[in-house]
């Protein structure tokens, strides 16, 4: 499954919108470079919250360690869309 | 959206940077179920959890489990007991693998030729008449001779309500001795009589408290915004309990909703198999718990509730920082 990587930025900040529930801020809107945890204040409770969601849309494993790495929205699009194309 | 740019300026961002990303994972281990004192208001021998399992003796067992907490995620391990000291083979178990903290009453000296580093929290709950009232000696002046300038050994000062008006002369003398302190406050599990606070000792114990930190900022690791959680039990608009404890162990953890909590937290028995409903005494009223640790996790949990305001998120980074530097992830 070859995924357009803007829709998937688009999805994921309207995850982390919800899941966060941050305001004044739209999917639109979200900076896909904004720092998750320099800038947004995401801690691991939230990135592993945010991973349970992103494993039931997309039906894939975000391993724990990679935790770490998932630093932006954009980060976590390149890195779901990745995964998909190893799984086709 | 607020970020955490736009709520600090350079200096804070740069101290909110240096923890962001520590993402410390603790558990919690009774090393072992016997003691060398037996504490009035100990809360592990008062409530029964020293008959809660027996200890595993293999020590072969115990390298073989801290392994298995190491790859559950724990990145910091935190020894309590009964005495750890008494079970130095198990506490090197866990001190060769991961940063390792030891809450002992200080009177076996932890030999620094085997445990260079490892930090080690000193318990004292008063001066001289309180220690021999709750615990049947004055410990201080064996521990003070054991530790004297240690930089890896601190006292955890229980402060109890017979305490106010007395704390300055105890924290001078562990200036004296070139040591930190980091204060906590008495929850009486055993009803001592004369040792439970009332609301009015509680205002005055938070002002005792942040003036011995105004009075004493290098010797005192600790943070205004905790002692008045710790003193009030409210955080933001909320107030401590059940419901909100972050330090629950994990693989009991029922709560709906469930609060943000510490990240795979459990408190251990000593037979390895044996959880414990929390950090503390599962005897004791959540409402009136006065764990120091608890309070302080509830606020590290709870980041982005705090970044309401500029002064809310400089609140939660020293609270951050104070349990950084108590457990060796920053220098003091």
């Amino acid at each position: 499954m070859n995924v357009d990587i803007s829709q998937t930025i688009i999805r994921i900040a309207e995850i982390i919108i919800n899941e966060l529930k941050l305001e004044d801020v739209t999917p639109q809107t979200f900076d896909p470079d904004l720092d998750l945890v320099d800038e947004v204040g995401v801690d691991s409770m939230d990135l592993a919250t945010i991973a349970l969601v992103l494993r039931d849309e997309y039906g894939i494993r975000i391993d724990e360690d990679d935790y770490p790495k998932l630093t932006t929205v954009r980060i976590i699009a390149e890195y779901i869309n990745t995964k998909l194309a190893d799984d086709e | 959206m607020k970020t955490v740019s736009s709520l600090l300026d350079d200096h804070w961002y740069e101290r909110y940077k240096q923890i962001s990303k520590l993402n410390i994972r603790s558990s919690i281990y009774d090393v072992t179920d016997r003691c060398n004192l037996r504490c009035k208001g100990c809360f592990f021998f008062s409530s029964g959890e020293h008959e809660r399992a027996s200890e595993e003796n293999d020590v072969n067992k115990w390298h073989a489990f801290v392994d298995k907490e190491m790859d559950r995620g724990v990145n910091l391990a935190i020894l309590i007991g009964g005495e750890p000291t008494l079970c130095l083979d198990r506490i090197e178990a866990f001190y060769k693998r991961l940063p390792t903290f030891c809450a002992t009453n200080g009177l076996i000296k932890v030999p620094r030729d085997r445990f260079p580093d490892m930090m080690v929290g000193l318990s004292l709950w008063g001066d001289e008449e309180d220690e021999k009232a709750l615990r049947g000696k004055d410990t201080f002046k064996i521990t003070s001779a054991n530790y004297a300038g240690d930089p890896h050994a601190y006292y955890l000062y229980t402060i109890t309500p017979k305490q106010l008006g007395k704390t300055g002369k105890i924290i001078q003398k562990i200036e004296d001795i070139g040591l930190k302190v980091h204060m906590q406050l008495l929850s009486n599990d055993e009803d001592v009589a004369g040792f439970s606070w009332k609301p009015e000792e509680l205002i005055d114990v938070r002002a005792e408290m942040d003036a011995m930190l105004d009075a004493y900022p290098k010797t005192v690791i600790s943070s205004k915004y905790y002692h008045q959680i710790i003193t009030t039990g409210q955080m933001l608009d909320r107030t401590f309990g059940w419901m909100e404890c972050p330090s629950v162990t994990e693989l009991i953890d029922k709560r709906e909703p469930r609060p943000k909590r510490l990240t795979n937290f459990i408190r251990w028995a000593s037979d390895l198999k044996t959880v414990h409903r929390c950090c503390t005494s599962e005897t004791r009223d959540c409402s009136t718990c006065k764990d120091g640790a608890a309070h302080m996790s509830w606020v590290m949990v709870n980041k982005r509730a705090h970044m309401r305001s500029t002064e809310d998120l400089q609140n939660w980074i020293e609270v951050y920082e104070m349990f950084a530097k108590l457990y060796q992830f920053i220098p003091w």
